[in-house]
């Protein structure tokens, strides 16, 4: 940026900075500071409006200065995504924490989108409900966050993926609009699911204000097994034998690394009488001599990718595959980590959607990455770096958005048409 | 439509695939919604995805509105032709392409029945599970568009929820994929919204859907009440103990009573019937049934009938899925309604129905599926009493009134189309309305496919909102805006 435009720039955020302060008070409009940054980009201000209303006036306001705008919530996947070709003011949901409207009876929650996971978790199980989805660092991590970031964990075997749970959304877009779609009952078929478009869009298109997710019953008893395995094929072997079975299970997951046998790990949850009659039909599947009873600790190892040490040299992934090919792509990431010498953790869920967490040294990870990026989308599947390592080379986050990416950009054009909202974070340099 | 166009149309399809004389364009004047009927100026009959694009793309060239049409079983006019439009009619495009079941997905053409894919997969024991109670005779393609949904949907989910990919020709002619074999695909989730949008984003032509593994076991229960507000509370109690059937169903009295003229299904004679379905492991769910059995005897269930045989099973849902076409035994006309509202509403609403009918002098039957508050009230009148009709229309609109004001829906299965339009601005804000219009717009700029859907008031696209342009008419002084 030349001396002039950072004149401009300057005195742009001053202006804005001005006009926040005349509805928001002076504390919810605050200069930006280090723990601020995104992906590497320094924000000016950081916005943290009170209402729904005051977050669309703002943004609003932000959008016709000509600036950008990085939605915030717990900030815990701030850093997936691109860098943002530009990041002028961050705004906060974080007063917008409320559970706004709880309908226990009808199994229904409308939420703020800056309340925390666990905020919202502690409020539903004081009747006995939960939102069934088991995200990343729920202590911090917001609705609004996890929505955009698409975050479903292991769960989502049994009950579906975010989009499944998410009923209705309000999403303020640049230009001022606060406009919901979907609606406070699980079933509606009323106008376009715009619920789903916000779902995994990364905040592009719109600020979540609101949501409304579907519940269910906390379950009554759950128990955890793992079961040793001596090679990938096993591994797959077991989860197909699983799948293939009558047992209703919540949770189905394999472990990865290195040298290591592989491990698969199975949730149930039910009546004590529907459980001992899972266990007794799970140990007759022939090949489960090692069944172990388990910790429910083996349901964060998706999550401890993350806190591992060395994050520094360290990069996260998120891969997609079909079910059937986990042996075959776990294979792939362990034979590539051996040409490349790198460490690596697998968590493949039996959805297909996987995690992985390689580490070495960092030109090594990044041609590991697209290697891997490649294989996987020529198999149908995605690879999505989550996390790169401070002295590895940038690369795209997303990969292939397919033959649907100029339709993406078009209704990017009809939501944010000045390109206001995470500019150039999402797949194909939205 | 000149003469010279319909002669490019025909010669993309076969001779059989054009419809263009007027007796057998009667066929398609109308969907399941019969009271709205619009002549198509040609029906085409494709067979194969680069014939959709070839007729796309002429309608694209010279600006034909196009609406797509499955086996025309839908209730809201969603498949009603559009003056001087043409109709795509994708029932020969009907293959089950592929059946992966190791992946556990199912790739078919969008004129598969949606039963056939049960047929085609269950001696591996999996079953599709989205099941419409048209489901013998509604396409695969047809339920995409209204993201249709059924009994079994409280546990299994909608349509959206089994449709993971889509193979979608755009209202330009262009071809583009949604989503996948595999979940997550980097991007807007379009398949997601594509399902439910009523044919007005595009035409789907091969959709990947997830099949499931049979249960266990299913038990079904039978249980008469004085009352649906008994059998309501009945329900209730099913949910606040934590559990979730495969389907809570409830009838009432003239539901069922229309229901036994004309299928036998020998229910019970009472005020209200609740049917439950459990499914899963056996030792779970026959834990689990004999708490329902409890629950609904502790409400004032006087009757409680388990299934016993697959037979039963199969003929307490027959009465229960031909509830519809058997009001034709006890009036001569009806409107089928699709409202919802939150379950513990139900009562209230119940109540003030019941007023409004006997105000109106019209009979109302209910049928529900009571577990996600989706509620079918029928009205009944006779089309030959000066002014029926019209008071049905009222009483039905009112129904939908007071399903927005409990904080329901204006529809849960049977979409909006050209039925629903006018209630849309009751339940959405012009805001709410304005985007989904502004998504519409990325897809289909020119508004040709199946427009006149859905929004009560269509928005060119290219408009943006609080930024006033004037229309070329008011620039050349030849109108003004008032």
């Amino acid at each position: 940026m030349d001396a002039e435009t950072q004149s401009h720039t300057a005195a742009l955020h001053s202006t804005l900075r001005y006009k926040l302060i005349s509805f928001l008070s002076p504390e919810h409009v605050q200069a930006a500071s280090a723990p601020d940054v995104v992906a590497g980009v320094q924000p000016r201000l950081v916005v943290i409006p009170g209402s729904e209303s005051e977050l669309a006036e703002a943004l609003r306001l932000v959008g016709d200065a000509g600036l950008t705008v990085i939605p915030r919530g717990g900030g815990t996947k701030l850093g997936w995504g691109n860098p943002p070709s530009r990041a002028d003011a961050v705004f906060s949901t974080a007063r917008l924490n409320e559970v706004t409207e709880y309908a226990w009876a009808d199994l229904t929650v409308s939420v703020g989108a800056g309340c925390t996971i666990q905020t919202l978790q502690e409020t539903l199980a004081q009747h006995g409900q939960r939102l069934a989805l088991d995200p990343l660092w729920p202590a911090k991590a917001t609705v609004g966050g996890v929505l955009s970031a698409n975050d479903s964990g292991s769960l989502r075997l049994r009950f579906g993926a975010l989009r499944d749970l998410v009923i209705g959304v309000t999403l303020a877009l640049p230009d001022g609009t606060l406009a919901s779609s979907g609606g406070k009952v699980v079933k509606n078929v009323a106008g376009y699911d715009l619920p789903k478009l916000a779902t995994g869009a990364f905040g592009t298109l719109g600020i979540i204000t609101r949501a409304v997710f579907r519940l269910h019953p906390l379950p009554r008893n759950t128990r955890s097994y793992s079961i040793g395995t001596k090679r990938a094929e096993e591994a797959q072997r077991i989860i197909h034998a699983i799948q293939n079975s009558k047992l209703a299970h919540t949770a189905l997951q394999a472990r990865f690394e290195n040298e290591a046998a592989p491990i698969v790990d199975i949730l149930f949850e039910g009546t004590e009488v529907g459980l001992d009659a899972q266990e007794a039909y799970l140990k007759e599947l022939a090949e489960l001599a090692s069944l172990t009873v388990a910790s429910p600790d083996i349901w964060n190892a998706r999550q401890d990718l993350w806190s591992l040490a060395k994050p520094e040299s360290a990069a996260v992934a998120k891969i997609s595959v079909l079910p059937a090919e986990m042996d075959k792509s776990a294979t792939a990431i362990a034979k590539s980590a051996k040409v490349r010498q790198l460490r690596f953790k697998t968590v493949l869920q039996a959805t297909g959607i996987g995690f992985l967490r390689l580490e070495g040294d960092p030109s090594n990870l990044r041609f590991s990455l697209q290697d891997l990026r490649e294989l996987f989308e020529s198999n149908a599947g995605s690879l999505v770096v989550l996390h790169r390592p401070g002295g590895m080379a940038p690369i795209d986050t997303w990969g292939s958005a397919g033959d649907a990416l100029p339709l993406m950009k078009a209704i990017k054009k009809q939501l944010d048409p000045g390109n206001t909202l995470n500019p150039g974070r999402f797949v194909g340099g939205i | 439509m000149d003469a010279r166009i319909l002669e490019e149309l025909r010669a993309i399809v076969d001779g059989r695939g054009l419809v263009s004389s007027p007796e057998e364009l009667h066929t398609y004047e109308c969907d399941g919604l019969v009271n709205f009927r619009v002549l198509p100026r040609a029906v085409l009959l494709p067979t194969s995805v680069e014939q959709v694009q070839s007729i796309v793309r002429i309608c694209h060239r010279q600006r034909i509105p196009f609406v797509a049409r499955g086996s025309g079983t839908g209730l809201s006019g969603g498949a009603t032709p559009v003056e001087n439009g043409i109709v795509i009619s994708l029932v020969r495009m009907n293959r089950i392409l592929e059946v992966d079941f190791p992946n556990a997905r199912a790739v078919v053409e969008p004129g598969v029945l949606n039963l056939d894919v049960t047929a085609r997969i269950q001696h591996n024991e999996f079953f599709y599970a989205p099941d419409p109670s048209s489901q013998t005779v509604c396409t695969i393609g047809g339920n995409v568009a209204e993201n249709a949904g059924g009994a079994h949907c409280l546990k299994y989910g909608f349509t959206t929820t089994h449709v993971l990919g889509l193979e979608v020709v755009l209202p330009d002619g262009s071809l583009v994929h949604l989503g996948g074999k595999t979940l997550d695909a980097p991007g807007y989730d379009l398949a997601g919204v594509f399902v439910g949008s009523e044919g007005t984003l595009g035409i789907a032509t091969k959709i990947t859907l997830r099949i499931v593994k049979r249960p266990e076991c299913v038990r079904t229960l039978l249980a008469a009440f004085d009352s649906t507000n008994e059998a309501g509370a009945a329900v209730s109690g099913i949910i606040a103990a934590g559990m979730l059937p495969s389907a809570i169903e409830m009838m009432d009295h003239l539901a069922i009573q229309a229901a036994e003229a004309a299928v036998h299904a020998n229910y019970p004679d009472c005020g209200g019937l609740l049917l439950v379905e459990l499914d899963g492991p056996l030792a779970e769910v026959e834990s689990l049934m004999t708490d329902v059995n409890g629950i609904c005897r502790s409400n004032g269930a006087w009757e409680i009938r388990i299934a016993q045989s697959e037979a039963e099973r199969a003929l307490i849902w027959k009465g229960r899925k031909s509830a519809f076409a058997a009001m034709g035994r006890i009036s001569s006309n009806y409107i089928v309604q699709d409202g919802v509202i939150p379950r513990t509403a139900l009562p209230q609403v119940m109540g003030e129905i019941q007023r409004l009918s006997q105000e109106a002098g019209l009979r109302v039957a209910n049928v529900f599926h009571a577990g996600d508050g989706n509620l079918h009230p029928l009205v009944l009148y006779d089309r030959l009493v000066p002014g029926q009709q019209e008071a049905a229309e009222t009483l039905s609109a009112r129904i939908l009134e007071l399903c927005i004001e409990a904080g329901g829906s204006i529809t849960g299965e049977h979409g909006v189309g050209v039925d629903k339009k006018k209630m849309m601005s009751k339940m959405f804000a012009e805001p709410d309305l304005l985007t989904m219009q502004r998504v519409r717009c990325a897809f289909d700029p020119l508004q040709l496919s199946n427009p006149t859907k859905i929004f009560p008031t269509p928005r060119l696209c290219g408009e943006t909102p609080g930024e006033y342009t004037p229309h070329p008419l008011e620039s050349s002084g030849l109108a003004e805006r008032f």
